[in-house]
Formats: C-alpha cells, sequence, structure tokens
C-alpha cells in the first residue's frame, strides 16, 4: 500500500511529519539542547567556590587535562572491573541455561517458572536491591551471623570495608540483576535458529558440546555482540548499586566509585565545567558503542543485497533484540 | 548410551538451576522475614520463621515524618504511570508515522533515532538539570515524566511489532471508509497495538519507578520525592541508629508493587522481552 498515486503520497507525507513532530520536539527539548549546553559548559571554568560562583570563563581543554590528571583514569578502571565481575559470570551462565533449556534432548520441566524466578531481579528497584544487600552483609546482618554460627568465619567479615569484598558484592547484584535478561534473549536466538540444523547435527552424531560451539554459538553471535555492547553501556552507566550500597563515598578508598558517580558528585557540587568533561567523554564512548549496535541490529545497511534472502529470518531477530533494547535502555 | 548422558546432563541442568533460583529468591525471602520483625529479633539472628511485628513495623514507617513514604509511593505512581502512557503512546505514533508513510525524512529519522536507541541520559543530566532549572521545573515531577514523549526503545518495538503484525491494506481500508489520519490511528491502529502497548507500558513503568539517578538530581523537597530518593535518604541517614525493621519494610514497601504485578503477569512480561518473535 506504500505504492499510493502521486497526489496521494504528496498529502499523507504530511501525516507522517505530523506523527513523528512530538517525539522530535521532546527529544530536542530534554535530550539534544541539554546535551549541546553540556557539551559547550566543558570548555569552561564554571565551579562553586564556597557560596560564589566561578566563571563561566573560556579555558580551552583544561577541564579535560585536569580530567586526566584527576583520579578519573582510577574510577574508569573501576566501572570496567566491576561491569567484568557482573557479565562474565552473567553471559556464561546465560549461555549455558540457554543452551539447556532449548535442549530437546534435555525434559526440564517447569522451564516457565525458572524463567520467572531468574528474570525477577531485572525488575527490583536497584537502590533498593543495594540497600538489602548492605543491609544482609553488614558485619552484625543475616549473612555474618550465618558465616560466623556455622563455623565458616571466626569473626564477622566486613564485606564493605574489604576491596574486592565490596568490588564483588556490586558484581554479584550485577550479575543477579541481569542473567535472567540476558539467557531470555539468548533462549529467543537460539530457537530462531532453524531446527533442521539441529536435526542434521544429531544425524551426524553431534555431542551436545559440539553442537553447542559449531552451530549454536556461531548462529548467534549477532545478538552475543548485541548482548555486550548493551551491556557495557549500561556497565558504564553503573550508579544506583554502588551509589547506595557505599552511600556514594565509593568506600573503600574509593575502589567501587564509578564513573558515574564521579559525575555525580560533581554535580552536586555544581563543578560544570568538570562535570561537562566527563560526560564529553562519556558521550564519545557511547556513541561509538551506539554505532555497533546500530549496525548489529540493521545488518541490511552493509549487506543490503543478502538482505531479501534473509528478510523474514532477520525480522525475528530485530523483533526479538527489539524486547532487549528496551529492557537495557 | 545418549540416553544416559542426556539423564546425566539433566540432572545437572536441575542442580544448577535450583542454585540460582534459590539465589534469586532467598534474598527476598530474608526480607520479607525480617520485614515481619522487630529491631531486637532483627539484631539477634537470622530466623526462617517469620516474627509477629509486621503491623508495627508497618505503622512506624507509615508515621515516621522524616520518611514521607506514602507521599513517596504518591509520586513514583504519578511520575511511572504518566511516564508509562506518554511513552507508549507517543512512540505508537511514531513508529506509525514512520511505517505507514512514505516522506522525505523519514530514512533519515529513523537512522536518527537508532543511532541514539542506547543513549544513555547520564550524558546529557548537566544540560538538562539546567534546563529544568531554567524552566522554573526544578524540584517538580513534570521533568520526570515529560521526556518519556521520547523514548527510543519504545519506539523501536512498536515499529518491530507493526511491521510483523500491522497490514497497510488496513489503513488504507480505512481511508477509504472517509476515517481521518489521527483517528485511523487512534481507533484502529492503537487497538491492534494493545499487545505491545502493555507490555512496554509495564517495562516503562518499571523503569521508572526504579530510577534513582534523575530524580536524585531534581527533586529536593521531602515532599516530592520518589521511593528510590527515600531509599537513599536511608542510606546517608546514620544507620546504626535505625530501627532495622523498619529499614526492611521501607525496602518492602519500594519492592512490593512490582513484585505483585510480576507474579500476576509474568508469563507475559517474558513473553513481552522477545514478543515480536513470538508474534511472527
Amino acid at each position: 500500500m506504500k505504492r499510493l498515486g502521486k497526489r496521494d503520497e504528496i498529502s499523507y507525507a504530511k501525516w507522517g511529519y505530523i506523527f513523528i513532530l512530538p517525539f522530535f520536539i521532546a527529544f530536542f527539548i530534554f535530550q539534544l539542547i541539554p546535551m549541546i549546553s553540556t557539551f559547550y559548559y566543558s570548555f569552561f571554568e564554571y565551579y562553586r567556590s564556597g557560596l560564589t560562583i566561578i566563571g563561566p570563563n573560556p579555558v580551552g581543554l583544561e577541564n579535560y587535562q585536569a580530567l586526566f590528571q584527576s583520579d578519573f583514569p582510577k574510577y574508569m578502571g573501576n566501572t570496567v572491573i566491576m561491569w567484568l565481575l557482573g557479565f562474565i559470570p552473567q553471559i556464561i551462565i546465560s549461555l549455558v541455561l540457554a543452551a539447556w533449556f532449548t535442549d530437546v534432548r534435555l525434559r526440564i520441566h517447569g522451564k516457565q517458572f525458572f524463567k520467572a524466578v531468574i528474570y525477577m531481579p531485572n525488575l527490583i528497584m536497584a537502590s533498593a536491591f543495594a540497600m538489602l544487600f548492605f543491609a544482609l552483609f553488614s558485619p552484625n546482618g543475616p549473612v555474618n551471623a550465618f558465616l560466623v554460627s556455622s563455623g565458616i568465619s571466626a569473626e564477622p567479615f566486613r564485606f564493605l570495608t574489604s576491596v574486592w569484598g565490596a568490588r564483588g558484592l556490586v558484581g554479584l547484584m550485577n550479575f543477579l540483576m541481569w542473567f535472567g535478561n540476558t539467557t531470555i534473549l539468548l533462549m529467543a536466538a537460539v530457537m530462531g535458529i532453524s531446527p533442521a540444523l539441529f536435526e542434521a547435527a544429531e544425524l551426524d552424531g553431534c555431542s551436545s558440546t559440539q553442537t553447542f560451539f559449531k552451530i549454536t554459538l556461531p548462529m548467534i553471535r549477532p545478538i552475543l555482540v548485541y548482548v555486550l555492547i548493551t551491556s557495557m553501556i549500561g556497565g558504564l552507566q553503573m550508579f544506583d548499586v554502588p551509589q547506595i550500597l557505599t552511600n556514594g563515598k565509593g568506600t573503600p578508598d574509593r575502589t567501587t566509585e564509578t564513573v558515574i558517580m564521579f559525575l555525580n558528585n560533581h554535580l552536586y557540587s555544581k563543578n560544570f565545567g568538570m562535570a561537562g568533561a566527563i560526560s564529553v567523554i562519556l558521550f564519545i564512548i557511547c556513541a561509538i558503542l551506539c554505532l555497533v549496535v546500530y549496525f548489529v541490529l540493521n545488518p541490511e545497511d552493509e549487506k543490503a543485497q543478502r538482505r531479501r534472502k534473509r528478510g523474514k529470518e532477520l525480522k525475528k531477530k530485530q523483533a526479538a533484540r527489539a524486547g532487549a533494547a528496551e529492557g537495557r535502555a | 548410551m545418549e540416553k544416559r548422558t542426556s539423564y546425566g546432563r539433566t540432572i545437572l541442568a536441575y542442580v544448577v538451576l535450583i542454585i540460582l533460583a534459590f539465589l534469586c529468591l532467598f534474598f527476598f525471602y530474608i526480607l520479607i522475614i525480617n520485614a515481619t520483625r522487630n529491631h531486637a529479633q532483627i539484631q539477634q539472628g537470622f530466623s526462617f520463621l517469620p516474627g509477629k511485628s509486621f503491623w508495627v513495623n508497618l505503622h512506624n514507617v507509615m508515621n515516621d515524618a522524616n520518611i514521607p513514604v506514602m507521599s513517596g509511593i504518591k509520586n513514583s505512581l504519578i511520575v511511572s504511570g504518566a511516564a508509562a502512557i506518554l511513552a507508549t503512546y507517543f512512540s505508537s505514533l511514531t513508529a506509525y508515522g514512520l511505517y505507514a508513510y512514505d516522506f522525505k525524512l523519514k530514512r533519515p529519522a529513523f537512522i536518527f533515532i537508532m543511532l541514539i536507541l542506547v543513549m544513555p541520559t547520564q550524558v546529557s543530566a548537566l544540560g538538562f538539570v539546567r534546563l529544568v532549572t531554567g524552566m522554573g521545573m526544578i524540584n517538580t515531577l513534570w521533568p520526570l515524566f515529560l521526556p518519556s514523549i521520547a523514548a527510543p526503545a519504545v519506539f523501536y518495538f512498536m515499529y518491530s511489532y507493526m511491521q510483523s503484525t500491522l497490514p497497510l491494506d488496513l489503513v488504507e481500508a480505512a481511508r477509504i471508509d472517509g476515517s481521518s489520519e489521527f483517528r485511523t490511528f487512534n481507533r484502529i491502529v492503537l487497538p491492534i497495538m494493545k499487545p505491545a502497548i502493555a507490555v512496554q507500558a509495564i517495562f516503562t513503568f518499571v523503569t521508572t519507578w526504579n530510577n534513582f539517578f534523575v530524580p536524585a538530581l531534581i527533586i529536593s523537597d521531602n515532599s516530592k520525592k520518589t521511593m528510590p530518593i527515600l531509599i537513599a535518604a536511608l542510606r546517608s541517614a546514620d544507620f546504626m541508629k535505625f530501627d532495622m525493621g523498619k529499614v526492611y519494610m521501607i525496602i518492602l514497601i519500594a519492592i512490593l508493587p512490582i513484585i505483585i504485578v510480576y507474579l500476576i503477569l509474568s508469563r507475559y512480561i517474558i513473553a513481552g522481552v522477545t514478543l515480536g518473535g513470538v508474534k511472527e
């Protein structure tokens, strides 16, 4: 029906613009203008000292210089480490679960129940979850009570004053919150693979392990890339959990301070120049990651000729990813 | 031979699944148990059995003037509800605009939205706070839901869903019947989009309900705080002096609405994560 008469096309085109207008107006006001002014302030000396506001005075790239001489690289490192602590177990467990759930040779009952249970933490308020963990893992909380009474530890283990204790807790929470979501996405991807491939593999005598590494993994590679990149973007935004867990201090010794916590501190202390510089660096990293996501979701831009053949499959995958995009954004 | 190996792997799968399910559920079990016990009982150690202080804790939480839980729930409901309605309606509208019409900027507009699909809002937080201040909307609930009109991820979901379920013949038929474009969208397209709208409304509601970073920058007035900010305030208060029964109770209140919705709709929510694929 897109092949309308020329006159019709002209008269209906207007409606296309009208319908997409609210989205773009809201985007320009609430995202684009703020983004431009954020970038603008990154080139200014503009902060509060006591009660007086200094600036804005243009200083060129000084904020960026100061940023890289500050602890920013360390916070970047913290963010990456805590992201990896959650992501590595998350992707391994999710792959294994997706393979199990979709393996016809395994007869797992209650799939729906298990899916419902492992997805649940994804919907929990991260700040409440962090507060819960803080209470549970505090020196006189239930976890330590268990460790001491069962004889595993002679005295309460102070998770939040140990570097790897605190980072481990953040990683554990991120893992718990995201592995269910990833499992469901990967399952959808595996189920999108033509059953004929699996049947052929079985006829040829492939073991489950061989099938997994030689068929499943290569076939779901695009969605794996998608999961990896969106998880990286999510990891860069890590804030709620370490902020609440350490009361915004990144204890011990700022080893759990993330980039966004650093940004948050500058926003609260009204150091706009530095906050701007952090935002710009974050933007550059995210823009690169966004481009990758774009090409994963729109492979036809690269290989337009193959599009027709795989059109149907693509649509299926895209639809599956739409759910993912929603969850992680 | 083949059967035996599968049998062993099935058992392994069950063991791993049960451990993971236990991990996911046990923390919430402790939370619920501790919300029913008083401070002294909680300090004594963990118990698998609930206590009798549920109503006392609830009463204490409701009557704490420093942590206005009732207004926190109300504010969170307003913000999340409005965000869910705005995001789903305008994303459907945008998706329909790009799906059903041909116009010059159609492809650039689509590519643009796809490029910003996963761009975090944090990168423009500084400008956002200044803009909101300039507009006189600082310390109000408006800036917490108005930006939802532009929700790229919801748009993308709606667009994918339309591709698989909305035949353009239907739109054409409505036109022949003399239906205006807006009426066609509201009366014919929206009802077809209902499943997608329901799923995305839930997801947007949950995301907004849980959102902490932006509200914490915008809201300073106690009576306008949303639940996540109240939780953060709880953490920054002198923790040792707190009645732990109350702390657990507030956490429970903050996550309970979502859990209840999830218990009722989990099947649809999980299907929603991959809804388009199921529909195909």
